[in-house]
């Protein structure tokens, strides 16, 4: 029998082992009670955008998420999947310089569109300002949330000197200023269980302060 | 996921006509409620005709002075519309209250509007759902319904629309444009669109199949104080429980119209001469008829105390 050493598991083989667990179980129960009719055979479909300034043309299984695209078939594994129903914000990119949630979004949705993950907002060598704002606020524990973090952050930013309000803005027309609410209100997509909240408000801040 | 065959439209029309022609098609357009209950195989089309990029983009002024919203108009962009947050404040404070931030963006105005009816025991396969499987029962009814309907629903089902931009567009009379696969164009008002469940809550529209929503209409706007109140269990992020959208004029008339509570947004024009008397008089006349569960009865009151506070935020 092989012996494991358990150092050699990496933790993305850890995580991908523990997600295919929980599909498989996901999985028997929706085989358990839905039986319709459904005959049609696996399917592709042609798709062509760019992805941190690499143009890219792909076939797809035509039920293949964006996310997916980005970490099966490209290998960009900075965006992460965490509930893959778009209630957690784990897997925020920016499409056209727009923040979406890319687990609810089939690639083929992004015909001739611009996307940004975290490894092409800054890289180790030259970080992003919102990546250092993170690293010197402690933005961050576990990590696992903060590449999606890291990506609203920056788009809602954005969004602020875009003008465009939000729930918690006084006035609808008034221009919208950079708040410790407004920016609670503003990342409420973007879940994160070991609490960092408060600190990536405060890297926010910094940010935003720096660019005015 | 089921697998599906896909096909990019490039006009409306088009669409629609490309509907006709392949058995079990569905429309996609932003996708953030479609694509999640196909993945829980709640959805399974057999075909997608992707209209994301089919145009139907723009907001324009109407030459009577109201709004065409395109279809595929963001949440985000329609929020942001000057024009929107100048006239159509109850518009604006409805969308910003509802989703996330990566959802607005890629949410449209027509999926917004067709974004299903729902509860939580329609998402878990394991449970019996009438809308999910016709005819299957309903575990909702004796089960958890604290979030659920308490007036408009059946014996078949206590679903709630979630959605708040389209309790806004109720309250505002907002139409929508439609046209169907035979090139057929039709105007209708949202009473007219949703349904209520009876004995098929699976169809909550009277849409036919085949059929695009193509563009919303907002007539001029209406005068007065537009105020969107959102009661909810967390701040953000989450549906209401009790949603009021009111525009209200200082001599205390007005229009109002309720999310949360029923199967589509909840207006009775008739009741609204009562709004001068109170938030009391109006709301039992809103919710005549209302058939709570134990669990969902503290709705009656929150609705009657969610209007007290708008009425009087209207007034200051």
């Amino acid at each position: 029998m092989e012996e494991t050493n358990e150092s050699t598991i990496s933790r993305r083989e850890m995580i991908v082992g523990t997600t295919a667990a929980i599909a498989a179980i996901t999985l028997a129960n929706v085989m358990g009670t839905q039986a319709a009719p459904h005959s049609v055979p696996l399917s592709l479909a042609k798709v062509s955008f760019t992805v941190n300034g690499q143009s890219h043309d792909l076939e797809m299984d035509t039920r293949t998420t964006l996310l997916d695209t980005l970490r099966e078939h490209l290998h960009v594994t900075g965006t992460k999947k965490g509930c893959d129903h778009g209630q957690c914000g784990a897997c925020t990119v920016l499409v056209n310089n727009q923040r979406i949630n890319s687990c609810l979004s089939l690639a083929l949705q992004h015909q001739g569109d611009t996307i940004t993950t975290i490894e092409g907002l800054g890289t180790p060598d030259k970080l992003h300002p919102m990546q250092a704002a993170f690293i010197k606020h402690d933005g961050y524990q576990c990590g696992y949330c903060t590449p999606g973090q890291i990506c609203s952050a920056v788009a809602v930013l954005n969004e602020i000197k875009a003008g465009i309000p939000s729930h918690v803005s006084a006035s609808l027309l008034d221009t919208p200023q950079v708040t410790n609410m407004e920016l609670r209100e503003r990342m409420s997509g973007n879940i994160c269980r070991c609490g960092a909240y408060s600190n990536i408000a405060e890297a926010m801040s910094e940010v935003a302060q720096k660019q005015a | 996921m089921k697998t599906f065959t896909y096909e990019r439209a490039s006009t409306p029309a088009e669409a629609a006509a490309a509907s006709a022609r392949t058995p079990g098609a569905k429309f996609l357009a932003g996708g953030t409620n479609l694509l999640d209950l196909m993945k829980l195989e709640i959805e399974a089309p057999q075909h997608i005709i992707d209209i994301g990029k089919i145009g139907l983009n723009k907001i324009e002024s109407t030459p009577t002075g109201g709004l065409r919203i395109g279809a595929l108009v963001s949440n985000t962009n329609l929020a942001a519309h000057p024009i929107v947050r100048r006239d159509y404040g109850l518009l604006a404070r409805a969308l910003l209250a509802g989703a996330s931030g990566q959802l607005r963006n890629k949410a449209t105005t027509a999926g917004n509007l067709l974004q299903r009816t729902r509860c939580p025991y329609f998402y878990d396969t394991n449970q019996l759902c009438n809308k999910r499987v016709p005819g299957s029962g309903c575990a909702a009814i004796a089960g958890f319904s604290r979030q659920l309907g308490i007036i408009g629903t059946s014996t078949s089902c206590i679903a709630t629309y979630p959605g708040d931009m389209a309790v806004a567009m109720r309250a505002l009379d907002a139409t929508v444009e439609t046209v169907k696969a035979n090139g057929a164009k039709r105007t209708l008002s949202l009473d007219q669109l949703y349904r209520l469940p009876g004995q098929t809550p699976h169809l909550e529209t009277t849409l036919e199949k085949n059929e695009l929503i193509t563009t919303v209409v907002l007539p001029p706007p209406v005068g007065g104080v537009h105020i969107y109140h959102k009661v909810r269990d967390r701040s953000s992020y989450a549906f209401a429980l009790v949603s009021v959208g009111a525009i209200l004029k200082k001599d205390g008339t007005g229009r109002v119209a309720v999310g949360g509570i029923a199967p589509r947004p909840w207006r009775i024009e008739s009741a609204e001469p009562l709004l001068p008397s109170g938030a009391k008089a109006f709301t039992a006349q809103l919710l005549k008829g209302a058939r709570p569960t134990k669990e969902n009865e503290f709705k009656l009151a929150l609705v009657e105390r969610t209007l007290a506070a708008v009425l009087n935020e209207a007034k200051h």
